[in-house]
């Protein structure tokens, strides 16, 4: 089964997937970049990459059906890891550049990072430490990752509208964000996983094993 | 914890490191992609490659050792040199880049950073500043490696290009850089405190003591190191433990828990 396990990493046109694509070989997996809605659909995980800006985004989505495609995907059960604009892409709506329609997908706002410390910097480049809000990261892609540090490349962040879904939050000068959600199939982090040394690449393997235990239920 | 950065920079000239680590083991310490694995290991927080060469001929080369690099090396790569359009940037941010690190054109077209950040977003876009002192607490740009005076005050353009959408700031003090003297400490805190994004402190580190000044008197969210490591002087280990010591917050190298 591992083997042939079909990982999509959604193409959005906008930048370099070099990094998350040589993290997911390095698990094992054979990741495929598209953005086509029936390779999407039969995936056994997508991964939403966190690369460009949220407009021009958005717009590539429309444009090839892939939207539409990720929100069937959901439906199904199957696990999805966004990250960083993947994450913000989900939610309702955004602000970078002018306001924007999400996927809807993470019901909440994406927002500017808005520290109150003086002399606080925008955006945020950084290693940064996720700190539990869930009481049980067993579930999560950050299962065994408590207190460590990950690589945070951002100026905005999302606010999930149900406090439930923040399983981590990070303390960037003071602004406590949401570094990490999730909701039933839907795990979203707000740092790079794919640049985040060997922390990150825990949470791919956490993720490649939600895909293995998903498919295990429904194969019986 | 938010962190301070430790970064180490490798100058690549027609796709060689120039100066390099002396690291014994490495089959070819002048391939890039070798030093940038060591580095890796050894905990470096991100990396930045200067690429010096002359011509745009061998520019290729470039986006092949960034692509090599990025399939290798799991932390944050910045790439920087020859940097003069949109293209430029677009084909270094497909190769693998992270960031890209924009010099002279920002100061002969400060638009330039305006369209680099409209397109690729401002966390991927960083202004390298080259500064000589001139007068007291006034600090002028340089371009070509430090040979051409531009009459531009340096606050006042690093508030410039912020403005225009620059994400981060790589400040060399010209006057510092190869000296060991440490860096300007003057000129990285008038950035540091003037604009709102991110400064890395460069030019000038000769002793551990210098990484922890720049960060503590310097106000610089990271702190960039050449000679230090090329030579085998210091460790990256050995600079993180420094800091932590004096009680600026570094990732570990172990990748454990944060300690300060």
């Amino acid at each position: 089964m591992t083997q042939s396990k079909n990982v999509v990493i959604v193409d959005y046109r906008v930048g370099n997937t070099h990094s998350l694509e040589r993290s997911l070989k390095r698990c094992g997996l054979s990741p495929v970049i598209t953005s086509d809605p029936a390779v999407i659909e039969q995936a056994d995980g997508v991964l939403m990459p966190g690369v460009g800006a949220f407009g021009p985004a958005m717009e590539s989505l429309m444009e090839t059906g892939a939207s539409a495609a990720i929100r069937r995907f959901v439906d199904s059960g199957r696990p999805v890891l966004a990250i960083c604009l993947g994450m913000q892409l989900l939610a309702d709506e955004g602000e970078e550049g002018g306001h924007h329609r999400g996927l809807s997908i993470i019901p909440g706002r994406v927002r500017r990072l808005a520290p109150p410390q003086e002399h606080s910097k925008i955006p945020q480049i950084a290693w940064n430490e996720i700190m539990p809000v869930a009481d049980d990261w067993r579930e999560t892609v950050l299962d065994g990752l408590q207190g460590r540090q990950m690589y945070f490349l951002h100026s905005y962040v999302v606010d999930p509208a149900r406090p439930e879904d923040r399983v981590a939050e990070t303390d960037y000068m003071g602004d406590c964000f949401c570094a990490a959600y999730r909701s039933a199939n839907v795990h979203g982090v707000q740092f790079h996983p794919e640049l985040s040394a060997e922390a990150g690449q825990a949470v791919f393997r956490n993720f490649v094993r939600l895909i293995d235990e998903t498919a295990q239920k429904n194969d019986i | 914890m938010l962190t301070v950065r430790v970064i180490p920079c490798l100058d690549v000239k027609d796709g060689r490191v120039v100066k390099g680590v002396n690291f014994v083991d490495l089959r070819d310490a002048g391939d890039p992609v070798e030093q940038a694995k060591v580095y890796d290991a050894a905990g470096a927080d991100e990396l930045t490659f200067l690429d010096i060469t002359a011509s745009s001929d061998n520019r290729d080369t470039l986006f092949d050792v960034v692509s090599r690099t990025a399939e290798v090396a799991f932390m944050p790569l910045t790439v920087g040199g020859g940097v003069r359009k949109v293209d430029d940037i677009r084909k270094l941010l497909l190769a693998g880049a992270d960031k890209v690190s924009i010099n002279t054109a920002a100061v002969k077209r400060p638009d330039f950073v305006k369209e680099a950040a409209e397109r690729f977003g401002s966390q991927c876009i960083t202004v390298a500043i080259d500064a000589k002192s001139v007068a007291p607490g006034r600090w002028e740009i340089f371009t070509h490696g430090g040979r051409e005076a531009t009459g531009i005050d340096t606050v006042a353009f690093a508030e410039q290009v912020v403005s225009l959408g620059a994400g981060e700031i790589l400040l060399t003090s010209m006057d510092r850089d190869g000296t060991k003297a440490g860096f300007n400490l003057p000129l990285t805190r008038a950035i540091a405190d003037a604009v709102s994004v991110p400064v890395v402190a460069s030019g000038g580190v000769g002793t551990l003591d210098h990484m922890v000044e720049g960060v503590t008197e310097g106000h610089a969210s990271a702190v960039l190191a050449a000679s230090i490591f090329h030579f085998g002087e210091f460790s990256i280990a050995q600079v993180k433990a420094h800091m932590a010591a004096a009680g600026v917050p570094v990732r570990p190298v172990d990748g454990g828990t944060a300690a300060a």
